[in-house]
């Protein structure tokens, strides 16, 4: 039943790119939402039915088939669901059906062939994602690992007439190689190291091994191998500058890949290795380290952005450093549960960035914005229930993720991390109100641009710029969400409000379920069924257990963080308010006051351009000039005709050639011959 | 030792004997006839391929010098697959560009005689033969259209470099000969196991210019450097056949002869296939990055492939040398395919293999894009394509054998050319301005061989494990 689950979405893509260009937008949309929409429902059965299961066997198995099977090569094409991967695939399926949804509408613009081809891109990448989640074993994993990225490149380039956007989605595919080339060589450290891939075997091998404290042993290696893969997926430190730019893919696109789900794939691969990172204390810190920094630095750079979907952009990078802060901590649990409420209120406050977009005919600029709210009272009031939860106010989803983020770092003794956490939290509530007061409230600026259809060109693609459309772009009346739209807005709304309390913390008299459901996953044994040994090293309902009990001190620790967190939300948004709805003239005094430090910021402390100078550049010129025009056209040519003088000498044949390059070509046969045999002699 | 059983040469004498009928039937043709000469080579091809699998597993062997073990029979249904191949994407070629029909496919014939020879040689001379045989017919291929400038060219220098090579080759026989006094692979394999203590330099010369004979077959480094020229001047089929026929059987002559007979020596030889490999890997997908001609691309492109190829040498475990022939068939495939789509996307005027021709092809042939995607991503080694396993396969074999250093460069190097695999693919999707050229029609025949070897990468990628077995089966029998 398993296979069901990716295979859907899969069928999906088949029908939608062979045939869909025959087929009519209403008939490959509905193709492409059916499919994902029957795996949403396959998942939701296999959820329930683990989950009627007892807690320490919770997993759902199924062998494929076996994949390879030659030698001391074994691998098998497995899907395993355990109550990890059954959060992973409720997110990807739901919020997926949900963007799926409001795709046909966002979407509608485009000619029969390319909303077909979307829709085949988006249900090939559900299909990929499912495969990552589900897959039993690295080798699995990586099929979907790779293959999400391939599709986030196609969709990223989506508008490939746009220069902006193929060359995003170019710098996506190449900042993405350097991070998947550590990811295959921490697989084949990992093959060599314990003779297997699997994750449940790994797991329990690791389990028996001591926990490298203080040294960087194998383990170690591999697991910061894998790392630096997940900062290329997940966007992170040194790797993240592909995210903002792949903003200009569609806008569903954005909430599904680069903020619900795809981007959300390192973060699962470290709770999905738990085990072993538990082991690598170095590696964890690292992760946290790098989390951290990630969050404070995109936050920063949040503060200043003015393109809407930019803002959101860095706030994802900022809000997934804060996920690996808590991967990084130990406290996998609250990592994936700020993963899952975070998948609803960024994938709203995109689809809300959409809306506002599509209403507006391709204007991304939030200074040209402004005075919203009465146009679009339903992405209005979705918009703000998603910054309000992100931002951290009590009682909304992202409240209680956070907070358990926080407080698990301070928890942990990493006081540093958490101030900076905290830092973060107190920015991102800023930025978002930034974001909210200058695109919905105060007076309606540029009031021509939303009328003027293709006519501003922002260098933004945008579905109305290419195609205008009549109906939309005449008269200065805007039109809110249609109901496609509306509807995953509002139910993302409500989700955002409500994703949270799965996660009521004890202190605050709720039974935090999901972390209890989480436990046994990032448990040795508990993913292992067959695999012997860790059961008893691991007592299941120990983790659990602990969970519940909890000392008085702690919880007064933790209503304490929680306090904090909540004036440091309501502070920002405070700050937000007092700035651009009452003194606008404050910001522009201090970006004016500290221009160094806002420029600084507004060009991304200029890391493109150090990337580009440092890397890219050179790279480029060593291929181009120096390895093939260089070596193998003008080395060969000129530096080695010593040598060929003494080739041709001796052959007339050679001598009578035009071109003189089967000359250079012999003469580097030669130096070759006489490397080799020198080598051999007189070594 | 003398052998009179016939059963060893069977294969490659229904090849030679589908070939001699090809000519026969080109020359006694009466004026305005057509033969069909591409199904009589296929004919050759398929009874090749029925008796190799009849003689699986019986080590057959004639007149001491041709064995049919296993790995010989696997490397000849390699070549056989690589000649039907070859045959159906050639027929709308043959008939566009007006090439002689008969010499064509009689070469194609031969030269695959010769590849087989090489593979199943079980002496230095033969495999020579088979080397020469193999190399004029291609030699005669790359330029076989006579009006094209370029063509000449680069079969004339291919042929001299060529013959330099051979040169190098058969003087490394003469110096194996002098010493072992044979030229027969297990007895010189005898002898150097009994010398592998001394310290004969002389052994060491012949070795080195035996691995010069094969380094300039295989093109690696700095032995490539015909191969973009030969590869941009040949017809665009006749490059895909020599990318992955004539690479197929130096490789399978290469592994047999320094996996058996120069095994003794392998901690001497295998540091300078090492630095060979990574220099064949690095050169190949570096300057590949560089081309703006498809043709071009995939001729670096093959060049990094030949050192993946040798990573699997020099690892020369059990899984090396199982991965070395399971990498040989995935690529033969894949690149073949590769080369076909330009094949047949080519015009008797206009070859259209520049990388910008193929702007939009999703719009104007979206089959022919989404099957030229296949076979770009499994060149790139993504999962689930047959070239995936083949790199994780010799990867790990690296790996496992020690070799960090070059499993590090190869993951690395795979990783870098993906970039220019899918530059093509972002060409063929993310194109708004529709290339200027005129893609002629494909044939049926052309498709259906297409469609055949996208199954082939698909199913191999998918369900990869009998050939695996087969692949370890094979060299299981004779190193």
């Amino acid at each position: 039943m398993l296979a069901l689950i990716p295979l859907f979405p899969f069928i999906g893509f088949l029908i939608n790119a062979t045939m869909g260009r025959r087929l009519s937008k209403g008939l490959s949309g509905a193709v492409a939402c059916a499919a994902i929409i029957a795996s949403f429902a396959v998942a939701v059965m296999s959820v329930l039915q683990i989950a009627g299961m007892p807690a320490d066997a919770r997993v759902l198995e199924q062998v494929v088939y076996t994949w390879i099977a030659s030698g001391d090569l074994s691998l098998d094409m497995t899907f395993r669901l355990d109550p990890l991967g059954a959060v992973m695939i409720l997110v990807i399926t739901g919020i997926g059906s949900l963007i799926h949804i409001y795709s046909t509408a966002y979407m509608h613009d485009e000619i029969d062939s390319e909303f077909a081809r979307y829709f085949s891109y988006l249900n090939l990448f559900a299909a990929f994602m499912l495969v990552l989640v589900l897959g039993a074993n690295f080798v699995v994993m990586f099929v979907g690992w790779e293959g999400v990225g391939l599709c986030s490149y196609l969709l990223i380039g989506f508008w490939f007439k746009k220069q902006s956007a193929s060359d995003a989605g170019k710098k996506a595919f190449v900042v993405n190689r350097i991070g998947d080339y550590a990811f295959v060589l921490g697989m084949l450290f990992l093959f060599t190291q314990f003779g297997t891939l699997d994750f449940a075997r790994l797991a329990t091998i690791a389990s028996a091994m001591p926990v490298e404290e203080g040294v960087f042993g194998a383990i170690s290696i591999a697991t910061l191998l894998l790392f630096i893969g997940a900062t290329g997926k997940s966007a992170q430190i040194p790797l993240y500058t592909w995210l903002p730019d792949a903003m200009e893919g569609p806008t569903p696109v954005s909430a599904l890949i680069h903020a619900a789900t795809m981007v959300t794939a390192g973060v699962y691969m470290i709770g999905r290795n738990a085990v072993l990172f538990s082991h690598a204390p170095e590696t964890l810190f690292i992760v946290a380290v790098i989390g951290a920094a990630t969050a404070l630095m995109a936050g920063t750079i949040g503060l200043v952005q003015n393109d809407i979907k930019r803002v959101l952009a860095y706030s994802t990078v900022s809000q997934l450093g804060l996920m690996f802060l808590a991967m990084g901590v130990g406290a996998f649990g609250a990592g994936i549960f700020h993963l899952y409420t975070h998948a609803f209120f960024k994938a709203l406050l995109f689809l809300g960035s959409g809306a506002v977009i599509h209403a507006l005919h391709g204007e991304q600029d939030i200074r040209n914005m402004g005075g919203l709210k009465k146009f679009l009272p339903v992405t209005y009031w979705t918009f703000l229930i998603g910054s309000l939860a992100i931002a951290g106010v009590p009682f909304l989803s992202g409240f209680f993720s956070k907070d358990e983020i926080l407080y698990e770092t301070f928890h942990e003794g990493h006081t540093m991390l958490w101030l900076v956490g905290a830092i973060t939290s107190f920015l991102t509530a800023t930025y978002m109100f930034r974001l909210v007061f200058l695109t919905f409230h105060g007076e309606r600026k540029g009031s021509g641009i939303g009328d003027q259809g293709s006519g501003h060109d922002h260098g933004h693609a945008d579905p109305g710029s290419l195609i205008p459309d009549p109906g939309h772009a005449h008269g200065s009346h805007l039109h809110d969400a249609p109901p496609a739209m509306a509807l995953a807005l509002i139910v993302l709304a409500i989700g955002s409000v409500l994703a949270g309390y799965i996660g009521v913390p004890h202190a605050l008299g709720g039974h935090n379920q999901l972390a209890a459901w989480l436990a046994p996953s990032f448990q040795a044994s508990a993913a292992a069924p067959g695999v012997g040994g860790g059961a008893e090293l691991f007592p299941q309902a120990e983790a659990a257990e602990e969970a519940e009990v909890i000392s008085e001190e702690e919880a007064a620790l933790e209503l304490t963080l929680m306090g904090v967190s909540s004036a440091i939300a309501i502070g920002g948004i405070l700050l937000a308010a007092f700035i651009w709805l009452k003194r606008r003239s404050i910001a522009d005094g201090m970006a004016h006051r500290f221009g160094g430090l806002h420029r600084l910021l507004l060009n991304k402390y200029y890391v493109d351009e150090m990337y580009d100078a440092t890397v890219v550049n050179p790279i480029h010129v060593v291929s181009r000039d120096a390895l093939w025009r260089g070596f193998d056209v003008r080395v060969v040519d000129g530096a080695v005709n010593g040598t060929a003088a003494i080739v041709a000498a001796g052959s007339n044949l050679l001598r009578r050639l035009q071109t003189g390059s089967v000359r250079a070509y012999a003469s580097s046969m030669f130096v070759g011959v006489v490397v080799i045999l020198g080598y051999y002699l007189w070594r | 030792m003398f052998h009179s059983s016939f059963d060893a040469v069977v294969p490659m004498l229904c090849v030679a004997l589908a070939a001699l009928a090809v000519m026969g039937a080109e020359a006694f043709r009466s004026r305005g006839e057509t033969m069909p000469v591409g199904g009589l080579g296929i004919v050759g091809l398929i009874g090749a391929a029925v008796s190799s699998a009849l003689l699986w597993n019986r080590n057959a062997i004639s007149f001491g010098v041709i064995v049919a073990d296993n790995f010989a029979l696997f490397v000849t249904i390699t070549l056989v697959i690589v000649g039907i191949l070859t045959i159906m994407f050639s027929s709308p070629v043959v008939k566009r560009d007006g090439l002689p029909k008969g010499d064509f496919y009689a070469l194609i014939l031969f030269s695959i005689v010769g590849m087989m020879m090489m593979a199943s040689a079980n002496d230095l001379l033969v495999i020579f033969i088979g080397l020469e045989i193999m190399s004029i017919a291609v030699y005669v291929l790359t330029g076989i259209r006579r009006d094209d400038p370029r063509a000449t060219e680069a079969a004339f220098k291919y042929f001299l470099l060529g013959a330099f090579s051979s040169a190098f080759f058969l003087y490394g026989i003469a110096f194996t000969y002098g010493l072992a006094g044979t030229t027969r692979l297990d007895r010189i394999g005898a002898f150097l196991a009994a010398q592998s203590m001394s310290d004969n330099r002389l052994i060491l010369v012949a070795l080195g210019l035996l691995l010069v004979g094969f380094a300039f077959k295989i093109s690696a480094v700095p032995f490539h450097m015909w191969t973009p020229d030969a590869y941009e001047g040949a017809p665009a089929i006749v490059t895909g056949f020599m990318s992955t026929g004539v690479k197929a059987a130096a490789f399978a002559a290469f592994a047999r002869v320094f996996l058996s007979a120069f095994e003794p020596f392998s901690g001497e030889w295998a540091p300078i296939v090492w630095w060979i490999a990574v220099a064949t890997m690095i050169l190949g997908t570096v300057v590949g990055v560089a081309q703006s001609n498809l043709k071009r691309m995939l001729a670096y492109s093959s060049i990094a492939h030949g050192g993946y190829l040798l990573v699997g040498l020099v690892a020369a475990n059990q899984v090396g040398k199982a991965a070395i022939l399971f990498y040989l068939l995935a690529y033969a495939v894949t690149n073949l395919a590769a080369f076909g789509v330009i094949a047949l996307l080519g015009t008797k005027n206009a070859a259209n293999d520049e990388l910008r021709d193929y702007a939009g092809l999703w719009h104007s042939r979206p089959a022919l894009a989404g099957l030229m995607t296949v076979c770009l991503l499994s060149l790139g080694g993504l999962p689930p394509t047959v070239g995936f396993i083949g790199k994780w396969y010799i990867f790990s074999a690296a790996v496992g054998a020690g070799y960090y250093g070059l499993a590090i460069i190869g993951v690395l190097t795979s990783v870098i050319s993906v970039f220019f695999y899918l530059r093509v693919v972002v060409m063929m999707y993310m194109s708004d301005q529709p290339a200027t050229v005129v893609f002629p029609p494909v044939s049926t025949v052309g498709m259906a061989a297409l469609v055949a070897s996208i199954v082939v990468i698909l199913a191999l990628g998918i369900l990869p494990t009998p050939v695996l077995n087969l692949a370890a089966e094979s060299i299981a029998t004779i190193f």
